[in-house]
């Protein structure tokens, strides 16, 4: 790839990214109200989307090879825990992350 | 205390109140950050592709997969799809965020050029502290979140390779903070239909699809049954 092709392929990358970022306010912009659906929509989706993405980080997990997938639920299980407990956001995402690092570099 | 409660609504505020919420991506987008930026120059590009990259592009999955479409023979059509498929989950986002978003003004084409999922995920969870301009607070947590992940960048290309502390696992924190954020969110609403939703229609079509290909059929699944649901999933919310 020459230089120019390059500068091509990201500015590519980068125009697909900025229109799946834009292009819902593009189409519904103005003044006018949104329609009822895309509003219905605008409400319900977050929740699932916060699922799919919590999911997605996960992607990558094997439950049939080792480590089948067990820090990662041991290290979910203590941010549930510990934010069910406390609350705190920031606590409960530095526990999970602290446990995960330590099982991963010593156990599994 | 006069003094103070007039400058709330400022920047200064707006920045003081977004920081906490942009701690877990600082420690993520760093070291992810730099593990692109790292990787970039082990494939032979010079620092200032990962820099410059990683300021357009914003967002890590098409990132990675961008490098071996530079490493590939000259494909624009392509690339334009395979990037379109991997980021077609923003239109998610937008479509969550067009009320959040309305009155933002001048920072609003920021607002949304930044809107990775970690931005996403916070602005549109997050109670926005008493006092503080909401435009403002998005926009600090949107630039934070864009410079740790461009310092990230910059860092892991031009001093990857000399510092190498072990922080196998990290990455989880990323993983950590979106199931805090399902969990708060689950915790505060009334009818959990939505969060099920996605969870299930995820979690099937990684099953059926694999990880490499999951996430539009996912879109479409959870887009459908949110619609066939629209009763059950708002109740007795909608007016």
């Amino acid at each position: 790839m020459t230089l120019t092709e390059q500068i091509i392929t990201i500015g590519l990358c980068s125009i697909a990214t900025m229109l799946t970022r834009f292009l819902p306010f593009f189409v519904f912009s103005g003044k006018r109200e949104l329609p009822g659906f895309v509003q219905y929509m605008g409400k319900a989706l977050p929740p699932a989307v916060f699922g799919m993405l919590a999911v997605y980080c996960l992607k990558g997990v094997s439950v049939l090879r080792f480590s089948y997938g067990i820090p990662e639920l041991i290290a979910i299980a203590v941010v549930i825990l510990i934010h069910l407990w406390k609350r705190q956001m920031l606590l409960s995402i530095a526990a999970g992350t602290a446990v995960y690092m330590a099982l991963i570099q010593t156990v599994f | 205390m006069t003094d103070k409660n007039f400058k709330r609504d400022g920047w200064k505020f707006a920045f003081k109140s977004a920081f906490p919420h942009t701690l877990p991506i600082l420690a993520g987008f760093l070291f992810l950050g730099m593990s692109y930026g790292f990787y970039m120059r082990t494939q032979g590009f010079s620092a200032l592709f990962p820099i410059i990259m990683s300021v357009v592009i914003f967002g890590g999955s098409l990132e990675f997969v961008t490098v071996s479409m530079l490493l590939s023979p000259f494909a624009p059509v392509t690339t334009f799809f395979m990037a379109l498929v991997i980021q077609a989950r923003h239109l998610f986002y937008g479509v969550s965020m067009l009320d959040k978003y309305k009155g933002a003004k001048k920072l609003k084409p920021y607002l949304i050029f930044g809107m990775c999922d970690e931005s996403f995920s916070i602005n549109c969870s997050v109670k926005i502290p008493e006092g503080a301009d909401k435009n403002k607070f998005y926009f600090c947590v949107t630039a934070l979140n864009h410079f740790y992940w461009v310092a990230g960048a910059a860092l892991g290309a031009l001093i990857g390779g000399l510092v190498s502390f072990n922080t196998e696992g990290i990455e989880f924190v990323m993983t950590a903070m979106f199931v805090v954020i399902f969990l708060e969110n689950w915790l505060k609403e009334k009818r959990h239909v939505s969060s099920l939703i996605g969870v299930l229609s995820s979690v099937l079509c990684l099953v059926i699809f694999g990880k490499d290909h999951f996430l539009i059929p996912a879109m479409v699944v959870i887009a459908c049954l949110l619609s066939l649901f629209r009763k059950p999933v708002c109740g007795g919310d909608e007016e």
